[in-house]
């Protein structure tokens, strides 16, 4: 859970880019076609450093549309598809583990 | 509390509208990123995981009723309908977009409201006492003095760059409830032989990756040479601090680079300079300043009215729930006849420090009716109402208890300090919410919690420390062993005149088991202490941290 | 990169001079410390102008002996961020009186120019040429300044103390329609 954004690129597993989107800090994932999805499983997944590199050089670049890119482990699963590989991308995608205040307005 | 002249907003105004342009520049992407980040935080604007986060100062903790309101309506509008109260009396909303900002900034603005200088190299919000004015051991309101500060420090074009953040605080009283020794000013006022009130100036206090307690550098600074004083050090650090390595980079570490003493010569040096300038604040100036503070015209109450005394001795049970709510939220007010009331932000099961909109609302009708429509945010994530009159007390607290604020475990131990942690935050290890809220479900017999006395703790999710784990009674901090989340607990730690930092208590344990040591200290509290008034830091300082060590580890 | 002087995009009549080379005859120079320092005793009798690049981290009381006749002090951010250079922009205007030119150069971004501004900075060499061009702009988004620096412009307590009557609180005044 340290920033993957400090860390040295080490791909062992699957993995995905993802960012945060420019206008309204929403997590999303590179597509293969060079676009942003929010849509985890319409990510492209890769499983080695230099494929991994390339969509990130790519996404960096793109800085228009979302920053501080960086690549996230994913998990595939049969059943489920690809998964969010560790807890902070879990959290990530699928919000705090925790229930909001204030969910439904009084 | 102050109320903004026009000076005061159109310069609030102005930042609205700059920060619109610069958003505007960031969005068409004439500006980059990385020249955009210290723009934004500036203006108090994170990406944390999954939004954008704003956090709003609210300048020394005090806050108007028409000013919560606005908070709710931004909450509404802008974000998810809540708001988390912050460990430096500021509030923060969690979903955030970028392109709304400036409207929702707008918004603020109209009510007084900003997010200036609350992130950034920058001097960040000016904290004080959330009793300040209206605690009987103050010898007197140290805002007015934070108000000087303030407006001074914003957007202060010498210091907009520092090598790193900066935090001020202030307190008045005997007992200090504002964490002086543990900021990177600290301003301790108090009088001295004369009879005259200054500030004992303490530097280079902090927690986070290398904990420090701030050195006194000048035991009593008259009022006139505060600005001034306070300018000469923030030169000395815009020159000398390090700016090399982050971690490196806060006051704490020049100070105990250079030493204590040759910092304060430093700083005299510089000072001598311009201790006689326009920084130097005559009787003028200061009552400008004081002259749009308003305070509450108190009627002339008795203690102990007859409406409070009837529910003291009453049987029902309603009675007596509210007589353990006056017991802990309640305390004395210098005025007679009036107290000052504090609600629990710490709901058992909930988020710690979170306030709904509707909850917000309601809080400030509240504050209109009962407390002078003033408000007061604690560093414990508590709210306050700080004028009630003790004859309204019943009725408050009906109303209180109505909308979740009236919990009576205020300084008990599940009145949990804790930062947001890992599910919202960037830069944690660890999640503090969850574990939080098991800790108060596992504390939540009111009985139980009353017994253990007042018992601070606090949580953070990474060494930042935002939670301000080194100087909680239990501090538990989020580590990361082998992608699992694991916590380090600390006891001992104090944040008060006598300052000091937490002890580690043993080896970090995994998430399932942090609740579990919780449990074994307070039960290991039970046994050691003396009598049933000694609470658990005393028992602590008595017995010191190995018989704890003992319980909590015998099994692990 | 433009040199922002006055207000508008100007020549810079300086020549920049790194390393040990004669100095170009009758024309404005800008020098290294270093040089400044080891030739001194000869560039105070040069009748051109001089001018000095001032590290950030040196002190500016080591420069306080050349500034009579010092025509221009160029100050350094290394990165925008870096921000010694406007303690040591109002040290050399407020404690040393200084009158020659005093230029930003480094990263100079225009969100950052206000500040250079009322820190004592009256020249600067602006990165974008964007930035450059906006330069009034810059500088006139606010109106209001709480602290005195050497600027000139009236802070807030003295705009204040200027008024007849107290300045009221803006709840006691009517409602202003917006």
């Amino acid at each position: 859970m340290t920033s993957p954004l400090q860390q040295k690129l080490k791909v062992t597993g699957p993995v995905v880019v993802t960012a945060n989107r420019l206008g309204d800090g929403a997590v999303v994932y590179r597509t293969a076609d060079g676009h942003w999805t929010n849509d985890l499983a319409a990510a492209a997944v890769v499983t080695t450093a230099p494929a991994a590199t390339e969509i990130l050089t790519a996404a960096v670049a793109d800085r228009l549309k979302a920053v501080d890119a960086y690549v996230a482990p994913v998990r595939l699963t049969p059943e489920h598809g690809v998964l969010p590989g560790n807890l902070r991308e879990q959290i990530r995608f699928n919000g705090p583990t925790v229930a909001l205040p204030g969910a439904s307005p009084a | 509390m102050y109320v903004y002249d026009d000076f005061d907003r159109t310069l609030v105004d102005e930042r609205v509208r700059e920060f619109r342009n610069q958003v505007g520049r960031r969005l068409s992407g004439e500006l980059t990123e990385e020249e955009f980040k210290p723009l934004r935080l500036m203006n108090g604007v994170y990406l944390q995981l999954h939004a954008y986060m704003l956090r709003i100062a609210i300048p020394y903790g005090t806050l108007s009723a028409e000013q919560m309101r606005t908070l709710a309506r931004v909450a509404r509008r802008y974000d998810r309908n809540y708001g988390h109260f912050t460990t430096r009396q500021n509030i923060q909303f969690n979903w955030i977009k970028l392109e709304e900002l400036p409207d929702a900034l707008a918004e603020l603005a109209r009510s007084g409201l900003h997010a200036m200088q609350t992130s950034g190299n920058c001097v960040r919000n000016i904290t004080t006492d959330q009793w300040a004015g209206v605690a009987p051991d103050e010898i007197e309101d140290p805002r007015l003095w934070a108000e000087l500060l303030r407006q001074h420090l914003t957007l202060h074009p010498e210091f907009t760059f520092l090598p790193r953040k900066f935090k001020i605080a202030l307190s008045a009283a005997a007992h200090d409830r504002a964490a002086v020794k543990v900021h990177d000013i600290g301003l301790r006022m108090h009088k001295n032989g004369a009879g005259e009130t200054g500030f004992e100036v303490i530097v280079g206090g902090g927690l986070g990756r290398t904990p420090f307690i701030g050195k006194t550098i000048k035991p009593f600074l008259p009022k006139r040479d505060l600005l001034s004083y306070v300018e000469a050090i923030l030169r000395t650090y815009n020159q000398w601090g390090r700016r090399d390595n982050i971690y490196k980079a806060r006051i704490k570490i020049l100070v105990h680079e250079l030493g204590a003493e040759k910092f304060a010569r430093e700083v005299e040096e510089e000072w001598q300079a311009i201790k006689d300038g326009a920084l130097a604040l005559d009787a003028a100036a200061v009552d400008d300043i004081a002259s749009r503070f308003r305070h509450p015209d108190y009627e002339v109450l008795a203690d102990n009215p007859p409406e409070l005394a009837k529910i003291r001795n009453g049987a029902r049970e309603e009675d007596k729930r509210f007589r353990r709510w006056l017991d802990n939220s309640v305390t004395n007010h210098k005025v007679a006849g009036y107290s000052i009331v504090t609600l629990s932000l710490k709901p058992v099961g909930e988020p710690p420090g979170d306030a709904t909109a509707p909850q917000m609302d309601a809080i400030a009708d509240l504050a209109d009716r009962y407390s002078f429509g003033e408000i007061r945010v604690g560093h414990e994530q508590n709210l306050v109402l700080p004028h009630v009159a003790q004859r309204d007390l019943p009725v408050v607290w009906r109303a209180l208890d109505a909308i979740g604020v009236a919990t009576p475990n205020v300084s008990l131990i599940s009145d949990i300090i804790a930062c947001p942690g890992l599910d919202y935050c960037s830069l944690a290890n660890a999640r503090s919410i969850p574990v939080a809220e098991e800790i108060t479900r596992r504390f939540k017999d009111l009985d139980l919690a009353h017994n253990l006395g007042r018992l601070h703790i606090n949580i953070s999710g990474c060494i930042n420390a935002c939670g301000h784990h080194h100087i909680g009674h239990i501090g538990i901090l989020g580590v990361e062993k082998n992608g699992e989340e694991y916590y380090q607990v600390t006891i001992g730690g104090r944040a008060d005149e006598a300052a000091e930092l937490g002890t580690i208590l043993g080896p970090a344990v995994p998430y399932g088991e942090i609740a579990d040591v919780v449990e074994d200290i307070a039960a290991a509290y039970l046994e050691l202490r003396e009598r049933p008034d000694e609470i658990f830091l005393h028992t602590v300082q008595r017995v010191g941290v190995e018989p704890f060590k003992e319980r909590v580890y015998a099994a692990r | 990169m433009q040199l922002v002087k006055a207000g508008r995009i100007v020549e810079d009549r300086f020549v920049r001079v790194l390393d040990d080379a004669p100095l170009p005859e009758g024309v404005p120079v800008l020098l290294p410390a270093a040089r400044l320092l080891a030739d001194a005793r000869d560039l105070v009798l040069r009748q051109a102008p001089i001018g000095v690049i001032w590290p950030n981290d040196r002190k500016i009381a080591e420069l306080a002996p050349y500034l009579d006749w010092l025509a221009l002090v160029a100050l350094v951010f290394p990165t925008f961020k870096d921000g010694r250079a406007y303690s040591q922009a109002r040290l050399l205007r407020e404690r040393h009186q200084f009158r020659g030119e005093l230029r930003a150069t480094g990263q100079v971004l225009r969100d950052q120019l206000l500040f250079l501004q009322r820190a004592g900075f009256d020249s600067f060499e602006v990165k974008k040429d964007n930035d450059a061009a906006a330069f009034a702009e810059a500088v006139h988004r606010y109106s209001v300044f709480y602290q005195p620096t050497g600027d000139g412009r009236l802070s807030a307590r003295n705009a204040r103390a200027s008024r007849l009557v107290p300045t009221a609180a803006f709840q006691d005044r009517p409602e202003v329609v917006r």
